[in-house]
C-alpha cells in the first residue's frame, strides 16, 4: 500500500486525552448496553462496587479480605475504561482524520448569486459557506477557496485540490462532461466558475463519513451483526457456567465468594474482542479514510473484502495516459533521418497526446544521433498549411509552403490515398503494419506526396508494477477485468501484457453494465471505478462502486465510494482493507477465545483448592496462592486490551496466500498464541503480585 | 396440517405392523431353526436340565469352581451391576472382605495370586465366565476337599478354557467346569 | 491383552470396510437410483397408497419439520398411553405392571427421541407387547426421523438454490424398509444362532446345580437388540443391556454389535460425500471425527486394561484391567472401545457398567456425549456436526478476510444466531439441570419423592456429582447410558429428563435444518481462489478446534469437579 499521506500517532497525546475523557463518559450504561459483552463487566463491576461497600460498612468478613474485593472492583473498573478507551481512541483518530478534511472548508466566505426578477443576476453577496443550500448558486474566482461541493454550471478553471488528495499538481474541471464536480475546500488556481450546490448542508459525503466515525450513526455492519451475537452467546454460556457453579460449590462443599464467581466470569467471557470490537470497525472506516476514500458505509468497506470481480478501465489505471510512439520504421528507400524528419513535420500541429509522442521520440533519436536535428527544428514552416484530423479523412499533417504533402494516418486511410494515386504500397511497410497490429500496437502510416514513406509504431505504456498488483490481486482470489475501448485484438495483447484476466474490448457503458449482471448473477461481486455521468448506473449496480472524486455528482451519488485522489489504482487498496477489518475482527475473536484455556487453569484450581486438593495438580502455573491466581486472571484479562488496541486500530495485515494457508498461519498465530500468552502473562504476573502479596 | 395428521396416523399402523409385528415373527421364525430353538441354551445332568449355558449361575459351596461375584446375586430375572465407582470407599471395602474371604476358604494362596475378575462384580451379574487364571486359583481347594489330584483338575480347566476369534479373551465357563468336576468326581 | 487391543482394531477397520459401501448404497437409495433392494418397491408403494402419501411431493424446510413434528407427536401420545396401561394389554406372560404416569412419560421420551434412557428395567419394567409395539417400533421409526431429516439437509447441500428439502415421509419410509429393516435382519439372525432368545415363552424356572431355584428371564429379544445397534437407539431387552450374557452371548456377538453401532452413523458420513458429490468434504469430516473418536478410544482402553489403581492397592493380580462392571468373556479393551462407540454414536448401549469405569474413561465418555458428533447418532449426529461447522465457518471466514460462505452460501446473522442458540442449549440443558439435581441434594435431602434426593446416588462424593452429570448429558445427547447407580426412577428424574431429551431432541433437528433452508435459500456464490474451501484438511482441523475449545469451555468445571477430581483423588 503507498505511503498514508496523513497519518496521526498511535497514542497522539491531544487525542488521548479526549480518548480518556470519552471512556468515562460512555460509562453511561445506556451507551455499555450496545455491548452486551462489555455490559456485563460493568454490571459485574457495580456488583464488586456494593459488596466493597457493605464489607467497608458492616465489615462481614465471608466474602474475603476488604483489599482484595476493592482491588478486584478496582480492575474490572479498568477493564471498562481500557475498553471504552480503545473505542473512543478509534473515534478520536477517525474524527480527527476527517476534521482536518473538514476544518478547510468551515466557514468559508461564498459568493451566492441572488436570484433578482426571472433569472440569476450578476450580483453576488459573500454569506458564509454553512448558510448555502441545496440548488443554491456561487461563483468562485482565481484565488477563492471553493465552499462547497458542488457541479460547475459554467466555465472553466484550474483547481489546486490538494487540500483533499494531497496531490500538488492542478486539476482542470469544467461545466459539462465528466469533470464538472468540485469539493468544497479546494482552492480555484485560474479562470471564474459558477458552481451549483448539489448538497445540503451537512450532507455531504465527507459529513457522512464524519457521522460514520464518531459513532452516532454508525450501524453496525452485517458481519459485525453476526460476530456480536456469537460473543453474547459465549458470553450467555458463561454466565450458565458461572451460575451453576454455585451448586456446584454446594455439593462440594465449597464457599465460594462473589469476588470469585464475578472474576471467573469476566475472565471467561470474550471481553479482548468485545473490548475491541467497535474500535475494529471505526479503525476500518479510518484507514479507508486515510487511503483517501470516504466510504458511505461501514458495510460498503467490509464488502470491498469480499469482491471477486474488479472491472478497471484501460486507460490511467493498467496503462499511463495514452498511447506513445516506440519506434520508426522507414520503407525501403528512405533513409531513417529523413522519415523521422517527415513523421515529426507531419506532427508539428498535431495536439494530441500521440502527436506530441511523435515529436518527443523524433527529438529524443535525433538528439542520440548526430547534428542533424539543426535540419528538423530549423525548418522554415511559414506559410506550411496544418491539416486537421478528420474522421472522413482519417488522417492528418502538413502541405508545406512548396506544396508537398505530408500525411500521416491509419493504414486504410493512407493505403486508399495512395492507391488512388497510383502508387503502390511497399510489402515490408504492410508486413510491419501487421505485425505491429499483432502486438498490441497502432501502427501510424505516413505518406508525402501519396508515396508511403513508412510506419511509426504507437504503443500503449503498461504502468509498472501493475502486472504485480494484478498477482497480488489473483492470489486474494479477485479476477481482474479490463475496460478498453481498443479492439479486440489490442485489448487482447494488453490483457496479456498487464496480466488480467479477462477484458471487455470496444465497451460501450452499457457493456460494464451487462458484464457486472452477468458476473453477479452468477453470485460474485463486483466493484468498479468510475467518474462519468454513463458510469453511473454501472456504479450503482455493482456491490462496490467507486467514483472518482474528479467525477460528475451523478456517478458520485451512484457509487457507494469516493476516492479522493482519482486513483483508478484504489479499489486494490480498498479491497485489502476491507479483507483487514474482517481478519482483523476474526483473528482477535480466536485469541479472546483461546485465552480462556489459560484462564481457566488459574481460576478453576484455584477456587477449589481448599476443599479439593486433588485439584492442585490442575494448576500447572504453579500459581502462588488462590487470591494471586485469580488476580494474575483478572488483571491480564484487562491489560491484554490496551496491549491490542495498536493491532486493532492498525489492523491484522493481510497475506495474499491463499484462504486455506491464511487460516492456517492465523490459526497459529492467534489460535495457539492465544493459547500460550496468557499462561506466560498470568504467570508473570503472578510472580509480579508474589513481591507484594 | 390435517393432511399431516391423517398421513401421520395411517403411517403409524402400517409401521407397527411392518416394524413391530411382521419383523420379530420373521426373527421368531429365524430363532426356530437355530440350536436353542430360540429359547437359549440349556445344559442338562442326567437329563435334567441345570441351567443355561450362557446364564451365570451362583456357586457358594467349596466343591465348586466359583463364579464371580454378583450385584444382585444371579438373579436372573433382574439383572444389574454394581455401579460402584473406583474411587467408592465402601466398594474398596466390599472387595477388601472378598479377598480377606476368598484368603480364608483356599489356604496357601497369597493375595498376589487372585485375579481381579474374582473379587470384582461382573456388569450383569450373570457373568457365566472366569478367567483361566480365577479358574487355577481355585484348583487347589477343589482338589483338597473333593480329594482330587491337583493336576488332574488341572487338566479339566485347561480342557475347560475357550479362546475366541478376532482376539477375544480365554476364558472358562463356570456352569460347564462344574458339571465335568461332577463327572470327573463320581468316577 | 495385547490382542484384545488388536481385536478392537479389528472390529474398527471391519466397519470401516462395511460402512463405505454402505453410504454408497444409501446415497443411491435416496436418490431414487437403482439399487439391489428395489424389490422392495411394491411394499414401498403400498405403504404410500394406504397412507395418502405423494413420494414425489416436494417440501420447503417448514413443511419437512411440519410433517415431522405431527407425526412424532402422534408417536409420543401413542407410546405414552400404551405404556401407562400395559398391564391391561395382552402379551405380558411375567405380568408386570403397567408404568407409573411420570415413568411412562419419560419413557415415551425417551424412545421417542431416539434416546432409550431407561428408568426401568427390561425385564419387569414392560411387557412383551409394549417391547415391541412401542419399544422396537419406536426404535425403528425414530431411526428413520433421524435418517430423513439428514436427506433434507444434504438437499439442501446438493442444489445451488432450491426450496425443496425432500419429501419426509418418503425418506422415513426408505430408510426404514432399505436400510434398517434388512440391516436388522441380518443383525438379528446372527444374534439368534449366537444364542440369544427370540421365542415369546416367558421366564424360566429352573435349578441350578448347586440346587438353588431361579428365574430366568428370557423373551424375543434378538430383533430388538438389532435394532436397538443399527439405530443408534441403545435400550436394552434386559436391564443391563448388552452386558447381558443372554443379549450379547460371546466375543463375536459383541464385535457385531460394537460393528452395528458405529455402521450407519458411519456410513451416513460417506453418504454425504456420494449424496452431495463432495467426497472430499465427507473425506475431511470423517477425518475429524475418526481423529478425536481414536484418541478417545486409546485412552479409555488404556486405562481400562490397566486397571483401576484402588484396586492395585488393595494387591490382588489386575491382569484383565479394571473388571468392576464388566464380562469376562468380552474384556476390558473391548467393553473400552463400545463405552466409546456408543457414547459417540448416541446410541447408549453398554456392554458394561459406565459406573464403574475409572475415572478419566468416565470422564472421556461423558466429554464424548457433550460433543455428540463424533458420528453421532443415525441422522441427528452429522446435524449436529453442522452447526459446529457453521461456527467454524463463521470464525475462520472472517479470520481470511471474507464475508464466511458454506457450500457457496453467505452465513450471515441469522444462521449463527440459530447455530449459537443451539451450542448454547446443550451447556443450559446439562449444566443447569444438573446444578438444579445437586442444589436438591445438598439443600433438600429429604423431599418426599419415591426415591429421596439423599438416596440417589449410588456412590459418595466426585463420582456421586459424575452420576448427575452423566444423566443429564446422557439425556441431553439422546443417548441413553447411565451411570446406573442413580435412583433415577422418579418424579424429578422422569420429569426433568423427560423435558431434557424433548429440547436435546428437536431444537438440534430444527435448527440445522432452518440454517440450511436458509442457506439454501440464498443465492449461490461460485468457488473463487479467495474462498475458504470447507472441503480442506486446514478447515477440518478448524472444526476440530471449535469443537474443543467450545466443548472445553462449557463444560470444564463440571467435569473438574467430577471425573477430573476423582481421578486426581486415586492416582
Amino acid at each position: 500500500m503507498k505511503q498514508r499521506k496523513r497519518s496521526i500517532k498511535l497514542f497522539d497525546p491531544a487525542l488521548t486525552g479526549t480518548a480518556i475523557q470519552q471512556s468515562f463518559i460512555k460509562l453511561n450504561p445506556a451507551l455499555m448496553i450496545k455491548n452486551p459483552v462489555m455490559f456485563t463487566v460493568e454490571i459485574g463491576t457495580a456488583v464488586m462496587l456494593v459488596v466493597s461497600a457493605w464489607q467497608a460498612v458492616t465489615g462481614d468478613t465471608t466474602q474475603g479480605a476488604l483489599w482484595y474485593n476493592i482491588t478486584i472492583f478496582a480492575i474490572l473498573f479498568i477493564t471498562v475504561l481500557f475498553a471504552n478507551f480503545a473505542e473512543a481512541l478509534a473515534e478520536a483518530r477517525g474524527k480527527a482524520q476527517a476534521e482536518s478534511l473538514r476544518k478547510t472548508r468551515e466557514d468559508t466566505p461564498a459568493k451566492k448569486i441572488t436570484a433578482t426578477g426571472n433569472g440569476f443576476s450578476k450580483e453576488t453577496t459573500v454569506v458564509a459557506s454553512s448558510t448555502l443550500k441545496l440548488g443554491d448558486h456561487f461563483v468562485c474566482e482565481a484565488g477563492d477557496i471553493i465552499p462547497m461541493d458542488g457541479e460547475i454550471v459554467k466555465g472553466i478553471a484550474t483547481i489546486d485540490e490538494s487540500a483533499i488528495t494531497g496531490e500538488s499538481a492542478p486539476v482542470i474541471r469544467e461545466a459539462g462532461g465528466d469533470k464538472s464536480s468540485v469539493t468544497g475546500g479546494t482552492k480555484i488556481l485560474s479562470d471564474r466558475i459558477i458552481v451549483k450546490v448539489t448538497t445540503a448542508p451537512g450532507e455531504s459525503f465527507l459529513d457522512k463519513m464524519i457521522a460514520l466515525v464518531e459513532g452516532a450513526s454508525r450501524q453496525k455492519t452485517p458481519n459485525e451483526i453476526a460476530l456480536t451475537i456469537l460473543l453474547a452467546a459465549f458470553t450467555l454460556i458463561f454466565i450458565i457456567v458461572c451460575v451453576t457453579l454455585k451448586p456446584f460449590a454446594d455439593y462440594a462443599n465449597t464457599p465460594i465468594t462473589i469476588a470469585a464467581f464475578i472474576s471467573l466470569f469476566v475472565c471467561l467471557i470474550p471481553t479482548t474482542i468485545g473490548g475491541l470490537l467497535s474500535a475494529i470497525g471505526i479503525a476500518g472506516m479510518d484507514r479507508a479514510l486515510r487511503a483517501n476514500v470516504i466510504a458511505k458505509s461501514g458495510k460498503a468497506v467490509e464488502t470491498a473484502g469480499d469482491i471477486d470481480v474488479l472491472l478497471l478501465d484501460k486507460t490511467g489505471t493498467i496503462t499511463i495516459g495514452n498511447r506513445k510512439a516506440t519506434n520508426f520504421y522507414p520503407a525501403n528507400g528512405v533513409s531513417n533521418k529523413e522519415f523521422i524528419r517527415i513523421s515529426a513535420l507531419s506532427s508539428m500541429s498535431d495536439d494530441t497526446p500521440e502527436g506530441k509522442s511523435i515529436i518527443e521520440l523524433a527529438k529524443s533519436n535525433i538528439e542520440k544521433s548526430d547534428t542533424s536535428k539543426v535540419i528538423l527544428f530549423s525548418e522554415d514552416l511559414s506559410g506550411a498549411r496544418f491539416i486537421k484530423f478528420t474522421a472522413e479523412t482519417r488522417s492528418s499533417g502538413v502541405t508545406m509552403a512548396n506544396g508537398t504533402r505530408i500525411r500521416k494516418g491509419a493504414f486504410d486511410a493512407i493505403r486508399n490515398m495512395t492507391v488512388k494515386a497510383g502508387n503502390t504500397v511497399p510489402a515490408e511497410t504492410e508486413e510491419k503494419v501487421k505485425l505491429i497490429a499483432g502486438n498490441g500496437g497502432t501502427p501510424l502510416v505516413v505518406a508525402v506526396d501519396d508515396e508511403i514513406k513508412g510506419v511509426i509504431e504507437l504503443q500503449d505504456i503498461i504502468k509498472p508494477g501493475i502486472q504485480e498488483r494484478f498477482e497480488r490481486l489473483r492470489k486474494m482470489g479477485v479476477k481482474t477485468v479490463m475496460v478498453t475501448g481498443d479492439n479486440p485484438l489490442t485489448a487482447k495483447y494488453i490483457a496479456n501484457v498487464a496480466g488480467v484476466d479477462d477484458f471487455i474490448a470496444e465497451a460501450k457503458p452499457e457493456d460494464k453494465m451487462n458484464y457486472i449482471r452477468q458476473e453477479q448473477s452468477s453470485g460474485k461481486l463486483v466493484a468498479m471505478m468510475g467518474d462519468g455521468t454513463n458510469d453511473a448506473p454501472a456504479l450503482a449496480q455493482a456491490d462496490v462502486g467507486v467514483s472518482m472524486n474528479s467525477g460528475t455528482q451523478a456517478a458520485k451519488e451512484a457509487g457507494n465510494m469516493i476516492d479522493l485522489d482519482n486513483d483508478p489504482t484504489k479499489l486494490i487498496e480498498v479491497v485489502e482493507i476491507g479483507k483487514q477489518l474482517l481478519i482483523t475482527r476474526g483473528t482477535l475473536t480466536t485469541f479472546s477465545i483461546a485465552n480462556d484455556v489459560a484462564k481457566y487453569f488459574a481460576i478453576v484450581p484455584a477456587l477449589f483448592i481448599a476443599s479439593i486438593p486433588a485439584l492442585q495438580s490442575l494448576n500447572i502455573m504453579n500459581l502462588k496462592s488462590p487470591e494471586s491466581a485469580i488476580l494474575s486472571a483478572v488483571i491480564f484479562n484487562a491489560i491484554i486490551i490496551p496491549m491490542l488496541i495498536p493491532l486493532a486500530l492498525k489492523g491484522v495485515a493481510y497475506k495474499p496466500i491463499g484462504a486455506s494457508a491464511l487460516l492456517r498461519r492465523n490459526l497459529l498465530i492467534y489460535g495457539l498464541g492465544g493459547i500460550i500468552a496468557p499462561f506466560i502473562g498470568i504467570k508473570l504476573i503472578d510472580m509480579l503480585l508474589g513481591v507484594f502479596m | 396440517m390435517k393432511k399431516n395428521v391423517l398421513i401421520s396416523l395411517k403411517l403409524t399402523l402400517v409401521m407397527i405392523i411392518l416394524c413391530a409385528v411382521l419383523y420379530p415373527l420373521l426373527i421368531a421364525g429365524i430363532g426356530k431353526v437355530t440350536p436353542g430353538g430360540g429359547k437359549g441354551e440349556t445344559l442338562s445332568v442326567n437329563g435334567k436340565v441345570v441351567g443355561y449355558e450362557r446364564v451365570g449361575q451362583k456357586f457358594t459351596e467349596d466343591k465348586y469352581f466359583r463364579g464371580r461375584p454378583s450385584a444382585v446375586d444371579y438373579n436372573a430375572a433382574g439383572s444389574a451391576g454394581s455401579n460402584k465407582g473406583p474411587s467408592n470407599p465402601e466398594y474398596l471395602k466390599i472387595v477388601q472382605d472378598r479377598i480377606d474371604s476368598f484368603l480364608v476358604h483356599n489356604p496357601g494362596i497369597k493375595k498376589e495370586e487372585i485375579p481381579a475378575d474374582l473379587v470384582t462384580a461382573s456388569g450383569s451379574g450373570l457373568d457365566p465366565d472366569i478367567s483361566p487364571a480365577s479358574a487355577y486359583v481355585q484348583v487347589k481347594r477343589v482338589a483338597a476337599i473333593r480329594k482330587l489330584q491337583e493336576n488332574k483338575v488341572r487338566t479339566l480347566v485347561d480342557e475347560h478354557i475357550e479362546t475366541s476369534l478376532l482376539g477375544g479373551p480365554s476364558l472358562v465357563n463356570v456352569l460347564k467346569l462344574n458339571i465335568g468336576l461332577d463327572k470327573m468326581s463320581e468316577l | 491383552m495385547s490382542t484384545e487391543i488388536l481385536g478392537t482394531i479389528i472390529i474398527f477397520l471391519f466397519t470401516m470396510m462395511l460402512a463405505y459401501p454402505l453410504g454408497k448404497y444409501m446415497a443411491k437409495v435416496f436418490n431414487g437410483e437403482k439399487t439391489l433392494t428395489d424389490f422392495m418397491n411394491p411394499l414401498e408403494r403400498l405403504i404410500f397408497r394406504i397412507s395418502g402419501i405423494n413420494p414425489k411431493e416436494s417440501m420447503n424446510w417448514k413443511q419437512f419439520l411440519k410433517a415431522m413434528l405431527t407425526i412424532n407427536m402422534l408417536w409420543l401420545v401413542y407410546a405414552f398411553f400404551m405404556l401407562l396401561f400395559q398391564d391391561k394389554l395382552p402379551l405380558n406372560p411375567d405380568g408386570n405392571p403397567g408404568q407409573t404416569p411420570d415413568l411412562a412419560f419419560n419413557t415415551a421420551i425417551s424412545f421417542l427421541v431416539n434416546c432409550n434412557l431407561q428408568h426401568y428395567s427390561g425385564e419387569s419394567g414392560l411387557t412383551y407387547l409394549t417391547q415391541l409395539i412401542v419399544i422396537t417400533f419406536l426404535q425403528f421409526v425414530s431411526a428413520a426421523t433421524g435418517i430423513a431429516a439428514l436427506v433434507a439437509l444434504f438437499n439442501g447441500l446438493k442444489e445451488k438454490t432450491t426450496n425443496n428439502l425432500g419429501n419426509f415421509w418418503n425418506y422415513l419410509v426408505k430408510s426404514t424398509t432399505r436400510i434398517l429393516l434388512p440391516l436388522s435382519i441380518v443383525v438379528a439372525a446372527i444374534l439368534a444362532f449366537n444364542g440369544t432368545p427370540t421365542s415369546y415363552d416367558g421366564k424360566d424356572s429352573i435349578v441350578t446345580l448347586q440346587g438353588d431355584s431361579v428365574q430366568v428371564s428370557r423373551g424375543p429379544a434378538a430383533g430388538m437388540i438389532a435394532i436397538k445397534q443399527l439405530g443408534t437407539n441403545g435400550g436394552g431387552w434386559f436391564g443391563v443391556n448388552s452386558a447381558h450374557p443372554l443379549e450379547n452371548p460371546n466375543y463375536f456377538t459383541n464385535a457385531v454389535e460394537t460393528i452395528a453401532i458405529l455402521l450407519i452413523p458411519i456410513a451416513l458420513v460417506f453418504a454425504l460425500g456420494f449424496y452431495i458429490h463432495r467426497r472430499k468434504l465427507a473425506k475431511v469430516i470423517f477425518a475429524v471425527m475418526t481423529f478425536l473418536f481414536v484418541i478417545f478410544c486409546t485412552i479409555n482402553i488404556y486405562y481400562e486394561t490397566k486397571g483401576n489403581p484402588a484396586i492395585d492397592k488393595l494387591g490382588v493380580a489386575q491382569n484383565m484391567g479394571s473388571m468392576e462392571g464388566k464380562e469376562v468373556r468380552l474384556g476390558a479393551a473391548a467393553t473400552a472401545f463400545w463405552s466409546v462407540a456408543t457414547t459417540s454414536t448416541s446410541n447408549g448401549s453398554v456392554n458394561g457398567m459406565h459406573d464403574s469405569l475409572t475415572p478419566v474413561s468416565g470422564g472421556v465418555v461423558i466429554l464424548d456425549m457433550m460433543i455428540n458428533a463424533l458420528y453421532g447418532g443415525v441422522g441427528v449426529g452429522l446435524l449436529n456436526y453442522f452447526i459446529f461447522i457453521i461456527i467454524a465457518v463463521f470464525i475462520s471466514g472472517l479470520m481470511v478476510g471474507r464475508t464466511p460462505e458454506f457450500m457457496g452460501h453467505k452465513v450471515e446473522a441469522r444462521e449463527v444466531k440459530i447455530a449459537a442458540l443451539i451450542t448454547l442449549l446443550s451447556a443450559f440443558l446439562i449444566k443447569g439441570f444438573t446444578a438444579l439435581a445437586a442444589y436438591m441434594v445438598i439443600h433438600h435431602p429429604e423431599i418426599g419423592w419415591a426415591v429421596k434426593p439423599s438416596a440417589w446416588l449410588n456412590n459418595p462424593s466426585y463420582h456421586g456429582f459424575s452420576e448427575m452429570l452423566y444423566e443429564y448429558t446422557s439425556s441431553n445427547a439422546n443417548n441413553g447410558s447411565g451411570f446406573e447407580g442413580l435412583g433415577d426412577n422418579n418424579i424429578f428424574w422422569n420429569v426433568s429428563t423427560g423435558i431434557v431429551l424433548l429440547l436435546g431432541r428437536f431444537l438440534p433437528i430444527i435448527a440445522p435444518l432452518a440454517i440450511m433452508g436458509l442457506l439454501a435459500n440464498k443465492k449461490f456464490i461460485p468457488e473463487s481462489p479467495g474462498t475458504l474451501r470447507t472441503d480442506s484438511y486446514t478447515f477440518g482441523v478448524m472444526t476440530l478446534v471449535i469443537i474443543i475449545i467450545i466443548t472445553a469451555l462449557s463444560y470444564l468445571p463440571a467435569l473438574g469437579l467430577g471425573p477430573i477430581a476423582e481421578y486426581f483423588s486415586i492416582y
